[in-house]
């Protein structure tokens, strides 16, 4: 139980990288792909979490009050935002490849020679 | 190399990945016994050195600052990307928003749902203003309330009409309000050159600790991220309803 | 270690394996829908507010319409 979110983490990361490898299909390959950029979220906070402890907001408690890790919550925050628009421009990318071939397979589209 | 083959090598691949995670787990501390020291100093001095009571914000937006601001521009580059790929290609036409309305004979969305999304547009907002200026006081910040702000205007949509839409988001305006924000950033930062001091020092008065006008420079922060990305992700969604609705193929 | 967290990331971690089994697109934007509300109930159950807010919003509205949008493209080009 001392390891749990890091297991999670790292089941995670595999299970996304095994959808990747194995996708048929472009667009589940961005969805692999976000599961593999949570597995990270999680990695992260389970770093920085503190048993028995709040979050590092101190507008109610004062400011002793023993709280969590606030850098790694920062540095997952932006990701996740970042990480959506950087899946917008794969799935653009889809969606012109789509046009231009005509399948979303990735192994079809390694036999179509332009 | 076929799937099958694909699959078994990467079966074999992440069994020694597996292997080594399983390893390094027995390497880190326990979860929950937090040992790193600058979340601890961290969370003792920032309240009294920003004056912000969200520990998180006042992190992401000042100490370290210049990280976000790139960060900001990895979701700038972002929305370059998808405007330039979605654009009209050579031999596709382009319909008018309002050829689109008329002929388009999808389903209508049904009154009870039109009448609560558009009911629902006004507190969005509102909600996202809420939680972009409160980022320094309470959970919130520029990219949370960002991307609500967003969310309203896909509202928008989904319970108007794809004309409605363009007409609420015309794209030279959240153009403009996209390079605005991400501008305003290091604007802001530069201020500190004129104080004599480093990139991104704090150059407003502090102001106490749970009131709204405090926290130095770290709002008007908020606000410049707030703003790039909320557009940037209306940017997005107009790009890709645009493209899936009123650009036309060409005969192949 | 609470129960909640116990059971929380469990949860987890068979949902990001059913949303890579999952092969057919639309269902699995609906089921990346799911994945992303139990990460937000994650996030706060680590204490961590700021970061279930964005995860909230991105993984339960952007995210699903995005890959809406992309395949409703897709379908209407392999329609015709």
């Amino acid at each position: 139980m001392r390891f749990l979110p890091f297991a999670v983490a790292d089941w995670l990361f595999l299970v996304g990288l095994y959808g990747i490898v194995t996708s048929r299909n472009l667009i589940h390959l961005v969805v692999c792909l976000s599961v593999v950029q949570s597995s990270t979220y999680v990695l992260l906070l389970g770093i920085g979490y503190r048993t028995n402890a709040t979050a590092p907001v101190f507008k109610d408690v004062s400011v002793g009050t023993r709280a969590v890790d606030p850098v790694v919550q920062s540095l997952t925050l932006t990701d996740v935002v970042v990480g959506v628009t950087v899946a917008a421009l794969l799935l653009a990318l889809a969606v012109q490849e789509h046009k231009r071939t005509g399948t979303l397979d990735p192994e079809e589209m390694r036999s179509l020679r332009g | 190399m076929t799937p099958t083959g694909r699959r078994a090598m990467f079966l074999a691949a992440a069994s020694v990945v597996a292997g080594v995670l399983v390893w390094g787990l027995t390497g880190l501390p326990d979860f929950g016994d937090y040992h790193g020291p600058y979340g601890t100093i961290l969370d003792r001095v920032a309240v009294g050195e920003r004056h912000g009571t969200n520990v998180v914000t006042a992190v992401v937006f000042d100490y370290r600052g210049v990280d976000t601001m790139i960060e900001e521009y990895i979701l700038f580059a972002s929305v370059i990307g998808v405007t330039l790929l979605l654009r009209r290609q050579r031999g596709e036409r382009e319909r008018p928003p309002s050829e689109v309305a008329k002929g388009r004979g999808e389903p209508e969305p049904s009154e009870a749902a039109r009448v609560m999304g558009l009911g629902l547009v006004g507190p969005v907002i509102l909600l996202g203003l809420y939680v972009v200026a409160h980022g320094a006081l309470t959970p919130g910040g520029g990219f949370q309330g960002g991307v609500v702000l967003a969310t309203a205007s896909g509202l928008v949509f989904l319970t108007g009409s794809f004309l409605s839409f363009e007409r609420v988001n015309p794209i030279p305006l959240i153009d403009l309000a996209e390079g605005v924000g991400a501008a305003g950033y290091p604007a802001l930062g530069l201020l500190g050159f004129g104080g004599g001091g480093a990139f991104l020092t704090n150059v407003l008065p502090l102001g106490r600790p749970g009131s709204l006008l405090s926290a130095g420079l770290i709002p008007l922060i908020d606000l410049a991220v707030g703003l790039a990305v909320a557009a940037g992700i209306v940017l997005i969604l107009s790009e890709f309803l645009e493209q899936t609705l009123a650009i036309r193929g060409s005969r192949r | 270690m609470t129960a909640l967290q116990v059971v929380v990331l469990l949860l987890v971690a068979a949902t990001g394996a059913v949303v890579v089994s999952v092969r057919e697109p639309l269902r699995q934007a609906m089921i990346l829908g799911i994945y992303g509300l139990l990460l937000v109930v994650t996030f706060v159950v680590l204490q961590a507010p700021d970061v279930a807010l964005s995860a909230a919003v991105v993984g339960a509205v952007a995210m699903p319409l995005m890959i809406a949008l992309a395949l409703a493209k897709i379908q209407e080009r392999s329609d015709r």
